[in-house]
């Protein structure tokens, strides 16, 4: 692919805390390289807010590579903005043309509020996962990968469910905010493997609980969520979860 | 769990929602299969016929308050999600692109069902009040619909009651018309999301299930769409 440079209009939220009133910010970037990542051209951006005396834009980042989850910016009215199943550290500058201008926003839920710029506080999504989204074993030595037959089209499913990174895409996209493909993978991927098992039943009540408390809205089936996700996961593990719910629901004694 | 947690949970929540969508998918085939008996151009008479027989007979007039009962409940569950769910983001984006991961009736459940619900009111007062309540003075919605006679037996008209209310008024087709595409859109997404939500989803059911839905949408409401058509074109007389 050709490689070309480009100058960018950015329209970035600026929100000083959880507390302030946010508001879109222009600023311009020059000579931006087409293979460049999204967030190399934050980093040109804030290198030049820094040299200026400007408070740079806090994004959340760390890998860099597609798989930890943390980054989360709203590009131009979707989730991580124009490509599909791609993080918005993947998403690379050849998708935008020269004099493009793009708006970036946060992941907007109440369950995920700002703490600062695009920057969102999404410690709701531990609290679900802690809500059940484990297995309790005790660790030591690990055994042998095939003292445990699992049917191979129950590993696949499961492998695909654990695919999820927690970047709250899903619930950023949703319409209702909604958290159900995140609770859903998790929920799908133990339910379909030996270990997860015991605590079956009252995981999935207590991950829905606890879903229900953080402010999610309803899921209402839009399937935007599968749309957006960076990872691909699929609704078919939310038919999975409500499957999951009514059974544990009437035959739970808890 | 007890029943009440089990749904006010957002998953039991789903379940009334996909549950009563149901029965009232159901409850629309008998309403249009029933109907449409008018293109047999009779002068109404089977259609009198099969609607006295739904108006007069003791299970159907039994399940008709289960109708009513869950046609509230999807209602008021519909309106109480549809708050709920805007809350849930109290700023929105300034952009949105949602055209580019989901349909737009699929997002606009809410819009649609209180679209469908203004239009009931309306449909409820033409047909449904002056044939449970024909009889009685001062709740009549129109005009006297005589009564009329099959093999010795007295049926309300409800075919003279129709051809009454669009026959000559332009407006209130358009209202019906424009009710029933609501109604479409609605039933375009709620087919196949209420069995989602009772957790089919299968490589090889769920598309069949959707274009089942698709299928089942556009007949239904086509047929309801030509009713008031039929009437104020003079296609049935």
């Amino acid at each position: 692919m050709e490689h070309y440079n480009m100058n960018l209009t950015l329209k970035i939220w600026r929100q000083k805390n959880n507390q302030s009133a946010g508001s879109l910010e222009t600023y311009q970037v020059k000579d931006i390289s087409s293979e460049m990542s999204f967030l190399e051209m934050f980093d040109v951006l804030n290198e030049q807010l820094i040299v200026a005396g400007d408070d740079p834009i806090a994004f959340d980042h760390d890998c860099r590579e597609g798989i930890c989850g943390q980054c989360s910016m709203h590009i131009d009215g979707r989730a991580h903005g124009p490509w599909t199943n791609n993080t918005t550290c993947q998403l690379h500058m050849r998708a935008f043309k020269d004099g493009d201008t793009i708006v970036v926003e946060p992941w907007r839920s109440k369950a995920f509020p700002v703490i600062k710029d695009l920057m969102v506080d999404r410690s709701s999504f531990d609290r679900i996962i802690q809500a059940g989204g484990y297995i309790s074993v005790n660790t030591g030595n690990a055994v042998d990968a095939n003292s445990l037959p699992i049917d191979k089209k129950d590993a696949d499913n499961a492998f695909m469910a654990a695919a999820c990174i927690g970047c709250g895409a899903c619930v950023a996209t949703c319409v209702n905010s909604s958290a159900m493909l995140f609770v859903s993978a998790k929920v799908a991927q133990l339910a379909q493997l030996p270990q997860g098992q015991p605590e079956r039943e009252s995981r999935v009540l207590n991950m829905v609980a606890q879903m229900d408390k953080e402010n999610f809205g309803n899921c209402t089936n839009t399937y935007a969520c599968e749309a957006e996700c960076p990872k691909g996961i699929s609704v078919s593990n939310i038919a999975r979860l409500n499957r999951e719910y009514l059974s544990a629901g009437l035959s739970t004694e808890q | 769990m007890t029943w009440k947690l089990f749904f006010t949970s957002s998953i039991g929540k789903k379940f009334i929602m996909a549950l009563t969508g149901i029965f009232l998918i159901t409850f629309l085939i008998v309403h249009c299969g029933i109907n449409a008996m008018i293109f047999f151009n009779d002068g109404g008479e089977t259609f009198n016929h099969w609607g006295h027989f739904m108006g007069s007979n003791l299970i159907v007039r039994t399940m008709e308050l289960g109708l009513f009962l869950f046609l509230i409940m999807h209602i008021v569950q519909g309106l109480t999600l549809w708050s709920q769910n805007n809350k849930s983001r109290p700023v929105k984006y300034v952009v949105k692109n949602s055209a580019a991961n989901s349909t737009w009736y699929s997002r606009s459940m809410g819009l649609l069902g209180t679209l469908i619900l203004i239009f009931l009111v309306l449909h409820l007062y033409h047909f449904w009040t002056p044939s449970r309540f024909g009889g009685m003075a001062g709740i009549k919605a129109l005009d006297e619909t005589s009564l009329a006679t099959y093999n010795n037996e007295e049926v309300h008209n409800l075919y003279a009651e129709m051809k009454l209310v669009f026959e000559n008024n332009l407006l209130i087709v358009v209202v019906y018309i424009l009710g029933v595409i609501s109604l479409c859109w609605h039933l375009l997404h709620g087919f196949q999301s209420a069995f989602q939500t009772f957790g089919v989803n299968h490589k090889r059911y769920t598309p069949i299930i959707k274009g089942a839905g698709v299928v089942y949408s556009v007949v239904i409401c086509l047929l309801f769409a030509l009713m008031p058509l039929a009437f104020y074109l003079h296609w049935v007389n």
